[in-house]
């Protein structure tokens, strides 16, 4: 008890050096920390994006691309499927649902999906979850459109509301899609998935707006009005991509081969799963390399408080004279600066968790729209307590150097105060 | 009366080879005020260190209250001299972190016995600190709240005595505590320290070259002239 009240006044009359060292071993575990979090959060809001999809199939290009592109809205596809590929797959008789994709346009920084109300009928995501709204319901005319939750909110829409599509992605498009606006129909329910962040149509939608548009551009002199556009034959020529739901997983592997050998044109068919595995592998790489290099910044940390507590440990030999002449044997000497070292880095543990949560808290809005993680602030899981106990433990370790050196001093200096 | 310090056949040094002490028998009494003189450098503080149980003899024994350091673990001299010895030093024996009031109770932390004794004679440790307070003339309040650092040499110098003395230690170790202070402090200090381990019964060995103390103590041993190894220098 008398250690523990002279570590906290001790510490507390070296002000500057100590709120530094804590400064530096919070934000190291805080990074620490945090590395962990966005692995961990970035893989289960990746694995809850989609759920209950047996095969996707787009343009033949790498499975993980596919699966960023086609479910994740990352990167672009690099080329599209016919609408015929389409069709004929889709009315295979081992398929019980499809959903087309049709990716390419964007309205104020969100994605514009074009799919078919087959996507609010079949679409799963978390724990199998089908879509719900909030607000509205499923798009049914040609101009309607379906926004997701963080869409609305984001920039205030309710049912009813008219919205342009620009033409291309990026928030600061020119070309917009001005003389065709749609009108808000349905609100979605939060989902934590990129479904939030996107503005639904129809693909004839999509066909629509861009009649009198060829390769990125306007064509001069054709403009076809909304209605005039309604009333052309607006069957779709190419889809991004598109998700299959089997009547039995039995047929998956035989399934995705024959798309795979697609004789009319290059496809791949992926398993959603498989994919999300080779993606993680992909990364793992790169998450490994930061699990080592905020282990070396709690390192870096630790060694800071350590040259903190080494430089001050010969102004206080005259402190650990006047302990001994009243009574404190080495031991208590050695306790004292272990004490201390624990008493920092358990500080510098719990500020380094909060400053963490207080930055997630933050930048919770930024990392899903910049990078598409939905970060759920939860307490520590057990993985995160048993880094914070390693830390606490290498802390402990530290604290024994200066503890031992002090010990020594104590034992050969005695009670004679040196200065 | 017992003995408070029996030094019998006493050798110590610092490096094997090299002593620094060969004494001769030293008995100082309970209640004993002795003056302990001697050049710099001649094992003043050496012998200080042996009779606070902070370093072991080479050779010879070392009674405390009749106790023989010798058959003492480490931890049990430790609490030892946290029981029955109190210390002021030349300087700076405060700890600049701790309030007054806590400077002075330290000893009684690590000692359930001095505790005891403080508080059983005052009936509570805060009465404790008060009534030293009083004695060694820092009863003002303004002082009481001060950071220690701030104090003056002088006042420094009776908190330390505040803290030797608490709980009634049967020996006070006091290594040249005027050396920092003027004549007038230093006179007013001596007297203050002389009568307070008078009430206590407390043995003092009071350490110093200055000659010109020598009046305020029952007793002068000189060290060298006891001390085998300055006396084959010379
Ligand atoms: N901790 C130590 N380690 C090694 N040698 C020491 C140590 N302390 C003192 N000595 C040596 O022991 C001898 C006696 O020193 P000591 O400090 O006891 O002298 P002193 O009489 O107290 O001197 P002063 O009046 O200057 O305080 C000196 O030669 C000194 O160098
Ligand atoms: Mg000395």
């Amino acid at each position: 008890m008398i250690l523990l009240n002279l570590a906290w006044h001790s510490l507390l009359n070296r002000k500057t050096s100590v709120l530094l060292t804590l400064l530096s071993i919070s934000v190291s575990v805080m990074l620490l920390l945090g590395v962990e979090k966005v692995r961990t959060e970035a893989r289960s809001s990746f694995a809850n994006t989609v759920s209950g999809a047996d095969l996707i199939v787009g343009a033949r290009s790498g499975p993980v691309q596919l699966l960023l592109y086609s479910v994740f809205r990352i990167g672009d596809a690099t080329s599209n499927i016919s609408w015929e590929s389409y069709q004929k797959i889709s009315a295979h008789s081992k398929v019980a649902w499809s959903i087309p994709i049709s990716l390419g346009d964007s309205h104020r920084g969100f994605r514009v999906m074009g799919t078919s109300r087959a996507y609010f009928e079949h679409f799963r995501y978390g724990q199998r979850q089908l879509l719900e709204f909030q607000q509205g319901q499923a798009f049914d005319g040609l101009y309607d459109a379906v926004v997701g939750a963080e869409v609305a909110k984001k920039l205030g829409y309710t049912v009813g509301d008219k919205i342009v599509v620009a033409h291309g992605l990026g928030n600061t498009s020119f070309a917009k899609h001005d003389d065709k606006p749609f009108r808000v129909v349905g609100i979605l329910d939060p989902t934590g998935t990129p479904v939030d962040r996107t503005v639904h149509v129809s693909l004839e939608a999509i066909e629509a707006i861009h009649v009198d548009w060829k390769v990125g551009t306007r064509l001069p002199g054709q403009t076809v009005s909304a209605e005039e556009a309604a009333q052309m034959d607006l069957m779709p020529k190419q889809i991004t991509a598109f998700i299959l739901g089997l009547k039995s997983p039995m047929a998956t592997f035989h399934l995705q081969r024959s798309i795979n050998n697609y004789r009319k044109e290059p496809l791949l068919a992926i398993l959603p799963g498989v994919a999300l595995q080779q993606l993680w592998d992909l990364m793992s790489v790169a998450e490994k390399a930061l699990v080592a290099i905020s282990i070396l910044v709690v390192f870096t940390g630790l060694i800071g408080m350590l040259t903190v507590l080494l430089t001050s440990l010969n102004e206080r030999r005259r402190e650990m004279a006047i302990l001994r002449s009243v009574g404190a044997r080495p031991a208590h000497i050695l306790a004292l600066l272990i004490l201390e070292t624990t008493a920092l880095t358990l500080l510098g543990a719990i500020l380094g968790a909060l400053l963490l949560y207080a930055g997630l808290a933050a930048f919770k809005p930024w990392l899903s729209s910049a990078f598409g993680l939905y970060i759920t602030l939860g307490p520590p899981s057990p993985y995160q307590w048993q880094l914070l106990g390693m830390v606490m433990i290498a802390g402990i370790m530290v604290g024994l150097i200066p503890g031992y050196r002090a010990y020594r001093y104590s034992l050969a200096d005695g009670l004679s105060v040196r200065i | 009366m017992g003995s408070a310090i029996e030094l019998d056949a006493l050798k110590f040094g610092w490096k094997p080879g090299q002593l620094v002490l060969d004494l001769q028998p030293v008995k100082i009494d309970r209640g004993e005020q002795v003056f302990l003189k001697g050049p710099s450098g001649c094992g003043k503080s050496t012998l200080l260190n042996l009779i606070g149980a902070v370093i072991r003899p080479g050779q010879g024994s070392i009674q405390l209250l009749g106790q023989d350091l010798q058959q003492l673990s480490g931890s049990a001299r430790d609490r030892f001299r946290a029981d029955h010895i109190g210390f002021i030093f030349q300087m700076f024996n405060l700890l600049p972190f701790l309030s007054m009031q806590e400077n002075i109770l330290l000893p009684c932390r690590f000692s359930a016995l001095r505790r005891q004794r403080a508080e059983q004679r005052f009936g509570s440790l805060e009465q404790a600190v008060g009534h030293y307070l009083d004695d060694l003339g820092l009863n003002d309040r303004a002082l009481l709240q001060r950071p220690v650092t701030e104090l003056s040499m002088g006042q420094q110098q009776r908190v330390a005595v505040a803290r030797a003395l608490i709980g009634a230690p049967e020996i006070l170790i006091a290594d040249e505590p005027t050396s920092a202070l003027d004549s007038d402090s230093r006179d007013s200090f001596l007297r203050l320290l002389n009568s307070e381990c008078q009430q206590q019964g407390t043995a003092l060995l009071f350490v110093s070259h200055d000659s010109a103390l020598q009046e305020h103590f029952h007793r002068t041993i000189e060290l060298n002239a006891i001390n085998r190894v300055m006396q084959g220098a010379l």
